[in-house]
């Protein structure tokens, strides 16, 4: 029934878009796959996500966004990963995103993105998927 | 890093990591926390319990801040519960505690209950060690929203407090037993609202009409954690009740319970395991006999501790 190793996802809003209806239906999809989702609220900077995320030890950061500032908000949060030297953290996003963005923020590190019409069980299979849940063989 | 000299070091890694490792029952964590164990201790862990929404997570929010304020390190444990049929759970106590999220004399670590019903979860003992030997001078326990009767706090924070909101029922429910009896202090947040006074003088009158002669009387204090309101004398009245329970002895009682109790379970457990994976058999075969009703389960509990010796 329960797993003992539950996949931890930080399900995180960056900028100042104050849109959270897709956020919250993606938390629940994980909820209800048997994930632990941390969902953080509203308006949250790069440097707070990072850290939340590092807190809390996610093997998954899901970032929302709907405002049309991703091309700067990602890559931020995929450059402050990196200087705290955090690899172990699989980073997906969504929301309004054109495809002629898609490439870029693939380049920095976003390993998918998920737009508008995707149902949830795509995003559910793709955690799953990727996730290395190996915490006992690091340190 | 070494995880161990990590914690001890206060390195948010470290203490994520192993909190995870703790969460997952590995042995390694049991090999880690032995050699903590001798730096616990010195940390204050303060309870903060009550009702779904009535605004734990706001208080700890500007709680922590006054402890800040007083250069002291907080570790903060949320916990909410997992859903008992899928695992699953969404963990939303941070979204209240956002302004604490950069603070690097902070570390909060969001638990889902994982299967307990007491309102904390198994790992948040252990979790509460490694904040201690990590040098947190205060640590926060948040329980799951609780009902009646969710009274495992009081086996693992030297103080708890009670935290209530007006409005949720009659002068009855607080008289009854359970969660009304482990407040050492009751907070009557939201207290701008309808009924706040009444509510205060019902937690009053059920405290005067406690039949153990004890000189301690736990504070009922009012609070808008939404503006900070009566967050100052809240700071102040926990240090007044920790003191006064530390003069009279009551802290070092509690303890030595917690002591006893852990080391109960962990021999309960350790047994319990023995068993299971010494007679795995027996087991299904006892099991399948008492739904034949052709034993009862008290003999047969019995029959297999008894091969055990």
């Amino acid at each position: 029934m329960t797993d003992a190793k539950p996949i931890r996802v930080l399900i995180a809003k960056p900028g100042l878009d104050g849109h959270d209806r897709g956020a919250k239906v993606v938390a629940r999809a994980l909820r209800d796959s048997g994930m632990e989702v941390i969902y953080t609220g509203l308006r949250q900077t790069p440097e707070q996500i990072v850290e939340t995320a590092i807190q809390e030890d996610v093997q998954v950061i899901g970032l929302s966004i709907l405002s049309g500032a991703h091309n700067f908000l990602f890559p931020k949060v995929m450059e402050l990963l990196n200087k705290k030297n955090v690899q172990d953290i699989l980073v997906i996003a969504g929301g309004v995103i054109p495809d002629e963005d898609i490439p870029l923020l693939k380049e920095v590190g976003i390993r998918e993105i998920f737009t508008p019409g995707t149902p949830t069980s795509d995003i559910v299979n793709f955690i799953k998927n990727n996730v290395k849940n190996n915490v006992d063989d690091e340190n | 890093m070494d995880i161990i000299q990590g914690v001890l070091n206060g390195d948010t890694r470290s203490i994520a990591k192993l909190i995870t490792l703790i969460e997952e029952r590995s042995p390694k964590a049991n090999e880690i926390l032995k050699q903590l164990f001798r730096f616990t201790g010195n940390a204050i862990t303060i309870g903060i319990t009550g009702p779904p929404g009535a605004g734990k997570s706001s208080i700890i929010n500007q709680l922590a801040k006054k402890f800040r304020n007083k250069n002291k390190k907080v570790g903060i444990i949320a916990i909410d519960p997992t859903s008992p049929f899928t695992g699953g759970t969404l963990l939303g106590d941070r979204i209240r505690m956002q302004d604490l999220t950069l603070d690097e004399g902070i570390y909060i670590r969001s638990m889902g209950s994982r299967g307990k019903l007491g309102g904390l979860s198994q790992a948040s003992y252990d979790a509460v060690k490694v904040l201690d030997a990590a040098g947190m001078d205060y640590i926060i326990i948040e329980t799951v929203g609780v009902g009646q009767s969710e009274v495992d706090i009081i086996r693992l924070a030297d103080i708890v407090v009670l935290v209530l909101v007006p409005g949720m029922g009659d002068d009855v429910q607080a008289i009854k037993a359970g969660v009304m009896e482990i407040g050492d202090i009751f907070v009557v947040n939201k207290s701008d609202i309808d009924g706040s006074d009444r509510l205060v003088n019902e937690i009053r009158m059920n405290l005067e009409l406690n039949p153990k002669k004890s000189s301690f009387k736990p504070p009922v204090i009012k609070t808008v954690a939404t503006t900070g309101e009566g967050i100052e004398t809240l700071d102040e009245t926990i240090n007044q009740v920790y003191h006064e329970l530390s003069i009279n002895g009551i802290i070092s009682d509690r303890r030595k319970q917690h002591a006893q109790q852990e080391l109960q379970e962990l021999i309960k457990d350790f047994y319990l395991k023995k068993i299971n994976s010494s007679f795995p058999a027996e087991i299904i075969a006892y099991t399948e006999k008492i739904l034949k009703k052709e034993i009862d389960p008290y003999s047969a509990a019995n029959a297999i501790l008894e091969k055990e010796e």
